[in-house]
């Protein structure tokens, strides 16, 4: 199946002064896909988002969107593309349909156009009753909806998240997401920054792992799990004997020491790690399933909160 | 040498400016009621103790009595005021604060256009508050040509003068705190020493030269003064003239500033 490019970097880099904030990166993105880019904070994930979007000039490298080359033809890109950006910046003289209005004569859109599109899309983010109430008094996931709301004005072909749920509750950030996979449905690319592991395995098709600007890792949420951790994870609690036991029983396995806990990424199919605490019993043995955190840990050697 | 010609680089700018200008009137509009009451009241109030309490004092001059000489300055020193903080305080918090401007950028507007619309709604505030100025010294019937008229037009090219410069000092402030500086150290010492509570003519011609060289308020005074009373000079050209020049410089110069500053 061939798909339409959307989005390709190459060698794609940014420089603050001395400092590399991303680091000859290349990606593609294809057309309808959710595309993720999970990591820590400081690892370029926003840097990289305003470039996306034209606003940052880059410092090497080459970005395209649709074709068009960022650097050239940003008016026409900033004109397709809509942004949820990771800090807010609705305008707090306005209500909630004000700052759609507002924002959509930006975009050249007709009056009449607007507020057909601003009441579908306060709608659609369950705002009714907040219409004409000065933002100021939304709370923090009614405010992130708005800000999902603004991004959809112009009817964006992709849509940019940075962070879409950061500092959310969780019923917040569910009904987040239920809205994101709503639009993915509706077709909508779009380009998400987290680093909430279980965010980016919930919402993209793809997703590349950054650290540091440069991409340690690209693939499938679930490729990337079952090819670097397995699809099963055994937790311990630690103590010299369990370490050698399990050492004995998992001669091949990558064994971690995570505080107070030895993780064993056996890289076996499902259930073989439950055969083993059929015949052994562990102080505090868990199996759970693996996740990207784990193969964060396992790529960068530190956890994704640092 | 390709850094200094950068700060002066004239910008591409299109109509796109006027959203930015409308986004700030919507928000005006909102809240005009508050601030129309204070624009009424400052110049009557500095009509009464100056005009009518020190002006009982002091003698005519050039044959108008006090409260009509200092009566047209007041509205060249709305103009100042209003546009100056305007593209100060105000367009800081927008910029700083808001984030108004990681906003708009975002959409088909480029910060160039952004940083235009800015300065000219600042003229505009200097234009509508310098009329509201004008309306009460023409109510209380210090003004004595027609030609006060003319003093809108002018209201807007000096507002657009202090938005500029205004945009400068944004353009490279730290912080909020910072404007302290050009408001203690420029603002005021040009309020006062611009021919505004007593003629230019009374200093040293050297003085009054460097003035005008350096105080727009002095330039915007002059014209004002001489609108109100009829009392035109030739040399009311060179002030518009130097207004004229100026301008154009600040507001190329506050573009590249600011982008400086936000393009990163
Ligand atoms: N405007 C800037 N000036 C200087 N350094 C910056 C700027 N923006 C980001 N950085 C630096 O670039 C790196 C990447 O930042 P960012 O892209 O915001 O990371 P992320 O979004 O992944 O948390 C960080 O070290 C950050 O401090
Ligand atoms: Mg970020």
């Amino acid at each position: 199946m061939s798909q339409d490019v959307l989005v390709k970097a190459e060698k794609l880099t940014k420089k603050f002064n001395g400092l590399v904030a991303v680091d000859s990166i290349d990606f593609e993105i294809f057309k309808g896909e959710s595309f993720g880019f999970l990591g820590p904070n400081g690892a370029g994930k926003t840097t990289t988002m305003k470039m996306v979007q034209s606003i940052s000039p880059l410092t090497g490298g080459t970005l395209t969107l649709a074709g068009m080359d960022v650097t050239e033809q940003g008016r026409k890109i900033k004109a397709i593309v809509g942004v949820a950006p990771q800090e807010d910046n609705l305008d707090p003289d306005f209500t909630v349909l004000q700052n759609l209005m507002v924002y959509a004569r930006y975009f050249d859109i007709s009056k009449e156009k607007a507020k057909t599109k601003a009441e579908e899309l306060i709608r659609f983010m369950q705002l009714e009753e907040k219409r004409d109430v000065i933002i100021t008094s939304l709370s923090g996931g009614m405010r992130r909806r708005l800000i999902l709301a603004r991004a959809l004005m112009n009817e964006p072909q992709i849509l940019i998240l940075d962070e879409p749920t950061t500092g959310l509750d969780p019923q917040a950030r569910h009904l987040i997401w239920t809205k994101i996979r709503n639009l993915q449905k509706q077709g909508v690319t779009v380009i998400l920054t987290t680093h909430y592991m279980d965010e980016a395995a919930q919402l993209c098709d793809r997703l590349i792992i950054m650290d540091h600007g440069k991409i340690i890792e690209k693939g499938r949420p679930a490729d990337l799990v079952r090819a670097h951790v397995g699809e099963e994870v055994l937790e311990v609690l630690f103590s010299e004997e369990a370490m050698h036991c399990l050492k004995q029983y998992f001669p091949d396995a990558r064994i971690d020491v995570v505080g107070d806990k030895i993780q064993v990424f056996a890289n076996k199919p499902r259930g073989v790690l439950a055969k083993v605490l059929d015949k052994v019993s562990f102080k505090g043995a868990l199996i759970r399933d693996s996740n990207l955190e784990d193969v964060f840990l396992k790529l960068a050697g530190r956890s994704l909160k640092d | 040498m390709s850094k200094i010609t950068e700060l002066f680089r004239v910008p591409k700018i299109s109509y796109r400016v006027s959203k930015v200008w409308m986004r700030n009137k919507d928000v005006f509009m909102k809240t005009y009621k508050t601030n129309f009451l204070p624009s009424l009241l400052e110049p009557i109030l500095y009509l009464v103790a100056l005009g009518l309490g020190l002006g009982g004092f002091v003698e005519a001059i050039d044959g108008q009595p006090y409260i009509n000489f200092i009566a047209p300055a007041l509205v060249a020193v709305s103009m100042m005021y209003s546009s100056f903080y305007e593209c100060t305080y105000a367009t800081f918090v927008r910029m700083y604060f808001q984030k108004t401007f990681d906003a708009i950028i975002a959409t088909p507007i480029t910060i160039e256009e952004v940083i235009t619309g800015e300065i000219l709604w600042g003229a505009t505030k200097s234009l509508i508050n310098s009329s509201i100025v004008l309306g009460v010294i023409v109510a209380a019937g210090l003004v004595s040509s027609p030609l006060f008229l003319l003093i809108l037009p002018v209201s807007f090219l000096v507002g657009l003068l202090f938005s500029a410069m205004g945009m400068c000092f944004t353009a490279i402030s730290p912080n909020i705190d910072a404007f302290n500086y050009p408001g203690f150290l420029y603002i005021t010492p040009m309020l006062l020493l611009s021919g505004t509570f007593f003629p230019l003519a009374s200093m040293p011609e050297v003085l009054q030269i460097v003035t005008q060289i350096f105080f727009p308020l002095a330039n915007a005074v002059t014209v004002t003064r001489a609108l109100a009373l009829g009392n035109i000079q030739m040399s009311i050209l060179f002030n518009i003239a130097w207004m004229l020049i100026i301008t154009p410089i600040f507001f190329v110069l506050a573009i590249n500033l600011m982008k400086k500053r936000l393009i990163k």
